[in-house]
C-alpha cells in the first residue's frame, strides 16, 4: 500500500494505496476555505472597530481599546477548543472564533493608524468642506489603513492556516474531510514505517504560510521609505577622491588650517548628486557660518565632514583634511580616531540627539571612558566640570536625570558638553538654536562664543540665520542647490554681496540688521538632480544672461571673497547706483 | 512598586470574571451541547436529556455559573465528568511539564532570538539571513517540526527519547533530555518572531537621532548597539517575548501531544475530545492566570527598561 513517489504517483501512495498527489490537491479547498472563514471574521470584525475607535475617539474608542485589551490576554487556543466542544467539532464554529480572537490585534492597527489620519490636516479641511462623515471614512481612512491591514490580514492567513492544521492534525476538526493538517496525522500514525508521507502535506503548508509572508512584506516595503532602509555602511565605503578642475589653484594649502574640506562631492547610492564641488576652510579658533534656504545641502556637508552621511548617502569624491589629513581617503577609521577627539558635533534637535533611556551621567560617564579618564570619580569629577563649564547651574541633580526631565535649552548644554568631553578642536554646529525659545537660542549663542575664547575651539556653524552670522561668524559661506556660491568675510558679505543670490537673501529681509531670519525669496531651490548644466542659480536670478547657462560657473576670486558668479561686477555696479 | 503590582493583581480580577463567564456564555449561545457529545452521536433524546438533567446543564446558564464561582472562590473547579476527579488535582499534577516546556521555549527563543536579531539589525547578508530564517521559522508548522524532529534524532539516531516526560524532582538529566525535543521545537517559531522583531526595533532605534550624537562622540558601533539601540529597542521585544509566551501555551497543546507530555495541553485536547466541560473550564482559568502572570511580569520589565514608565 504504502509507496514512495513514481511515475503513476508523483508523490507516492498513502497507507490505503490512494494517491497523495490528488488527495493533496483535493485538500487545498477545505484548508482553504478554514484559513478564510477566520481571515473573513476577523477582517469584519477587525477593520470596521479599529476605524470607529481610532477615527472616533471619546467613549467609543475607550470601550473598543478595553475589551480588545482584554481578549489579547486570552489564550486562543484555549477558547477555540471550548468552542469545538460546544459545536461538536464544527469547523465553522472553530475558525470563526479564532478570527473573533485575532480580530484585536487588527482594531489595534486599524485604530493607530486612522488616529494618525484623524489628526491630519486633510481630514479637517474635508470635514469644514462638508463632506459626510462617511465619506472621509471612505476614501482618506480605508486609503491610508489599507497598507497595514494587507500585513496584518497576510499575517493572520498565515496564523489561521497554521492553526487550522493544527486542529486538524490532532482530528478536532471534522477528521473525515481531507485537509493538509488530517492527511499529515494519518501520515503520523505510520511514521515508523514511512517517512516519506510527511514531507508534501509539511511543504505545501510551509510554503503556503511562507507565501503569504512574502506578501505581506512586499506590501510593507513597497510602502516603507527606501532611504531609511539603506544601511549605514554604504557611507564607509572609501570613495575615490575624484579632481576637479575649476578651483583647485586658487585653494590655500589644508595644512594652514584645522579643517579643510576640498572638492568635496556627496552622492546618493543611486548617483544623485546632492553636494558638488564643496570646499572652504576653518582656521583654529574661528568661526565660519554655513548659509542658505534649506534644501541647500548644508546639513548633508556638515554630516559629510564628521563622516557621519546617513544610509543611502554617500562621499563620492574630495577630501576633508583634518589638520592636514584627509579623513576620506582614511576611510571609517580615520573618521574614528578624530570623531570624539578632534572633531565635536552638536544637533539641531537637543531632545532627540540624547539617548531617553539613559541618564545625563551615563552619557557622559560613556565617553570619558572612550576619551580613557580611568576611574570613576575622575570621570564623575570631569563630569561635573564640564557641565559648569556649560553653566549648568545644578550638575548633581543633573547627571541624575534622564533626558525627558530637562529642557531644551539645557540638553543643548548637555549635548555641548557631550562634545566637549573630547576636548575637540572643532565643534561642527548642525543649526543648534533652531529648536529653542528665542532667549535661550541667544544664551547658547553666547555660551558657544564663549567656549570658542576659553578653549580656542574653531566653530563650523550651519545656520538659516543671518543674525547669527552677524553676531559670531568670521566668516560666512553661503550654499545654493549644492554648490559653495559665496565664501566671504562677515563683515563685508552684509554691505557687499558678491553673489545675486547672497544679494537676494539680504534684500529679502528689510530688518537684516536687527538679526532677522533668512528670507524665502520667489521659486524655488532646484532638487538634487535637476539642477541646470550652467548656473544652479540662473532661474531665479536678476541678472542672468545666456552665458549664465551655458557652462558650470567656477569660483572667481575678488577683492575680498569667492564668488560663483560670472556678473559680480555688475552687482557692484548695481549696489553703487 | 508594591503598590503597583497590588493594583495590577486587583485589576486581574475582572478580566477572569469575564474569561470563565465567556466560556459558560458560549456553552448557552452556540448550538450543540456537552450532554449531547457526552451522551454520543447514536443518542435518542430522551438519553441527552438525562445525561443533562444529571450534570445539571438544564438549569439557566447564569445559575450554573454563579454555582461554579462559588466553590471556584473556594479554590474548588469542580470535577472532571469523565473521571470524576477533581479538576484542580487533576491539572496541578500536570502543570509542571507545560511550564517546563513553555519556559524553555521562551527563555530559548528570547536568548536566540534576540542575538540573531542585533546581529541581523546590522544589515548587509547577515540581516537578510536573519530575515529569511525567521520567515521559514515563523511559516514551518510546529506539529510537522516536532514529528521531523523526532524521525531524525529520536527514531534515526535515539539521541533522545521520542515519548514521555520525566520530573525534574526525579531526575534533573532525564529531565533535560525528555524535554529537549519539545523545547526546541516550539522554540523555533517564537525565535523566528522574536528575532524578527528585535532586527526591526533595534535598526529603528539605529535610525534615532541620538546615535548620530554617540558617533559624533567617538563611541563605537558595538557599544551603541548594545547600550543604547539594545535598550531603546526593549519595549517591543519585551512585548513579543510576552506574546511568544502566550503563543507558547497554544503550541504545547499540540507539542504535548505529540510527545506525550503529561501537561495541559494534553489534558485540554483529551477534554475536548471527551466534551469534559469542568475540565476545559478548568484549563482556561490556569491558562488565563498564566497569561496574566506573564503580562504583570512584562509590565514590570517595561518599568525596568523605560525611565518614563517608572516616574509616572
Ligand atoms: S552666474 Fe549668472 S545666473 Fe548665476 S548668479 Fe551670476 S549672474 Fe546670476
Amino acid at each position: 500500500m504504502l509507496q514512495g513517489p513514481s511515475a503513476e504517483h508523483w508523490l507516492g501512495t498513502d497507507t490505503l494505496g490512494r494517491d497523495v498527489l490528488s488527495r493533496m490537491l483535493y485538500g487545498i479547498s477545505p484548508t482553504a476555505s478554514g484559513a478564510a472563514q477566520a481571515l473573513i471574521v476577523f477582517l469584519a470584525l477587525g477593520i470596521p472597530l479599529g476605524v470607529i475607535a481610532g477615527y472616533r475617539g471619546g467613549l467609543a474608542d475607550q470601550v473598543i481599546s478595553r475589551v480588545a485589551d482584554l481578549a489579547l490576554s486570552i489564550p486562543p487556543i484555549i477558547i477555540v477548543l471550548v468552542v469545538i466542544v460546544v459545536s461538536a467539532g464544527r469547523p465553522v464554529a472553530a475558525m470563526a472564533s479564532l478570527g473573533v480572537l485575532g480580530a484585536p490585534g487588527l482594531i489595534r492597527v486599524v485604530r493607530a493608524a486612522s488616529a494618525a489620519v484623524r489628526d491630519e490636516l486633510f481630514v479637517t479641511a474635508a470635514k469644514v468642506s462638508g463632506v459626510s462623515q462617511l465619506r472621509i471614512m471612505r476614501t482618506h481612512v480605508l486609503r491610508r489603513i489599507r497598507g497595514p491591514v494587507v500585513v496584518q490580514a497576510s499575517l493572520f492567513g498565515g496564523v489561521a492556516l497554521l492553526f487550522q492544521a493544527g486542529l486538524s492534525f490532532l482530528g478536532l476538526l471534522d477528521p473525515d474531510r481531507p485537509t493538509w493538517g488530517a492527511i499529515m496525522g494519518e501520515a503520523s500514525t505510520v511514521i515508523t514505517q514511512s517517512q516519506w508521507l510527511l514531507i508534501p502535506p509539511g511543504v505545501a503548508i510551509t510554503l503556503t504560510v511562507l507565501a503569504l509572508g512574502f506578501l505581506g512584506d512586499a506590501v510593507r516595503d513597497a510602502s516603507a521609505d527606501t532611504d531609511a532602509v539603506a544601511t549605514a555602511k554604504a557611507s564607509r565605503e572609501a570613495a575615490s577622491p575624484r579632481t576637479s578642475t575649476a578651483t583647485s589653484a586658487a585653494l590655500p594649502d589644508p595644512s594652514d588650517y584645522v579643517l579643510s574640506v576640498r572638492e568635496l562631492h556627496v552622492h546618493t547610492t543611486s548617483g544623485v548628486p546632492l553636494i558638488t564641488d564643496i570646499s572652504f576652510d576653518l582656521a583654529a579658533g574661528e568661526t565660519v557660518g554655513l548659509v542658505g534656504e534649506s534644501g541647500c545641502g548644508k546639513s548633508i556637508t556638515a554630516l559629510a565632514v564628521l563622516g557621519l552621511t546617513p544610509g543611502g548617502i554617500r562621499i563620492a569624491g574630495g577630501g576633508v583634511y583634518f589638520d592636514g589629513t584627509d579623513l576620506v581617503a582614511g576611510g571609517e577609521a580615520a573618521y574614528r580616531r578624530i570623531r570624539g577627539s578632534g572633531l565635536g558635533y552638536i544637533s539641531q534637535d537637543p531632545m532627540a540627539a540624547l539617548d531617553p533611556v539613559h541618564t545625563v551621567g551615563s552619557h557622559l560617564n560613556e565617553v570619558l571612558k572612550l576619551r580613557g579618564v580611568g576611574s570613576s570619580a575622575a570621570r564623575r569629577e570631569r563630569a561635573l566640570e564640564l557641565l559648569s563649564q556649560v553653566h549648568i547651574a545644578d550638575p548633581q541633580r543633573v547627571l541624575k536625570s534622564y533626558p525627558h526631565q530637562i529642557s531644551g535649552g539645557m540638553a543643548q548644554r548637555i549635548s555641548i558638553a557631550i562634545a566637549l568631553a573630547g576636548r575637540p578642536r572643532v565643534l561642527v554646529a548642525d543649526e543648534p538654536t533652531t529648536a529653542l525659545d528665542v532667549t535661550v537660542q541667544s544664551e547658547i549663542l553666547s555660551l558657544l562664543h564663549e567656549l570658542q575664547e576659553t578653549t580656542g575651539l574653531a566653530l563650523l556653524l550651519i545656520t538659516h540665520d543671518w543674525g547669527v552670522v552677524a553676531d559670531i561668524c568670521d566668516r560666512a559661506v553661503v550654499m545654493y542647490a549644492g554648490d559653495v556660491v559665496e565664501v566671504a568675510p562677515a563683515h563685508t558679505v552684509f554691505t557687499a554681496p558678491t553673489h545675486p543670490y547672497t544679494a537676494a537673501l539680504l534684500a529679502a529681509d528689510p530688518s537684516i540688521e536687527h538679526s532677522g531670519r533668512l528670507p524665502t525669496l520667489p521659486g524655488r531651490v532646484p532638487a538634487p538632480g535637476l539642477w541646470p548644466q550652467g548656473c544652479r542659480f540662473a532661474a531665479r536670478c536678476r541678472l542672468a544672461t545666456e552665458a549664465c547657462s551655458e557652462a558650470r560657473v567656477p569660483l572667481i576670486k575678488t577683492s575680498e571673497a569667492l564668488s560663483r558668479c560670472l556678473h559680480t561686477d555688475l552687482l557692484k555696479l548695481e549696489k553703487r547706483a | 512598586m508594591t503598590r503597583f503590582l497590588v493594583r495590577r493583581v486587583v485589576a486581574a480580577v475582572p478580566l477572569l470574571l469575564v474569561v470563565s463567564a465567556a466560556t459558560f456564555l458560549l456553552v448557552a449561545l452556540v448550538p450543540g451541547d456537552a450532554a449531547r457529545s457526552i451522551a454520543g452521536r447514536n443518542a435518542t433524546p430522551e438519553q441527552v436529556a438525562q445525561v443533562r438533567t444529571e450534570l445539571g446543564l438544564d438549569r439557566p446558564v447564569w445559575t450554573q455559573y454563579i454555582d461554579w464561582l462559588g466553590s471556584a472562590i473556594n479554590g474548588d473547579l469542580g470535577t472532571s465528568l469523565i473521571n470524576q476527579q477533581a479538576v484542580t488535582e487533576q491539572l496541578n499534577a500536570r502543570l509542571g511539564a507545560t511550564m517546563s516546556l513553555i519556559i524553555g521555549a521562551t527563555v530559548v527563543a528570547a536568548v536566540v532570538g534576540v542575538t540573531l536579531g542585533v546581529l541581523g539589525a546590522r544589515g548587509g547578508w547577515l540581516g537578510r539571513t536573519v530575515d529569511a530564517a525567521s520567515l521559514i521559522g515563523f511559516a514551518v508548522p510546529t506539529f510537522w517540526l516536532a514529528l521531523v524532529l523526532v524521525v531524525l534524532l529520536a527514531v534515526k539516531v535515539a539521541a533522545f527519547p521520542a515519548l514521555g516526560y520525566t520530573p525534574l524532582g526525579q531526575s534533573p538529566s532525564q529531565w533535560m533530555a525528555s524535554l529537549f525535543l519539545p523545547v526546541v521545537t516550539l522554540a523555533v517559531p517564537a525565535t523566528a518572531s522574536v528575532a524578527k522583531v528585535t532586527r526591526d526595533a533595534v535598526s529603528d532605534a539605529m535610525q534615532r537621532p541620538f546615535v548620530r550624537t554617540l558617533r559624533a562622540a567617538g563611541v563605537p558601533e558595538r557599544a551603541i548597539i548594545a547600550r543604547h539601540a539594545l535598550k531603546n529597542a526593549a519595549v517591543p521585544i519585551l512585548t513579543i517575548v510576552g506574546l511568544t509566551f502566550i503563543g507558547a501555551l497554544t503550541g504545547a497543546v499540540l507539542i504535548e501531544q505529540i510527545f506525550a507530555l503529561p501537561g495541559l495541553g494534553g489534558t485540554a485536547v483529551t477534554a475536548t475530545a471527551a466534551g469534559d466541560l469542568p475540565l476545559i473550564q478548568g484549563v482556561v482559568i490556569y491558562f488565563t492566570v498564566i497569561v496574566i502572570a506573564v503580562n504583570l511580569l512584562v509590565d514590570l520589565a517595561y518599568a525596568f527598561f523605560n525611565p518614563r514608565v517608572r516616574v509616572s
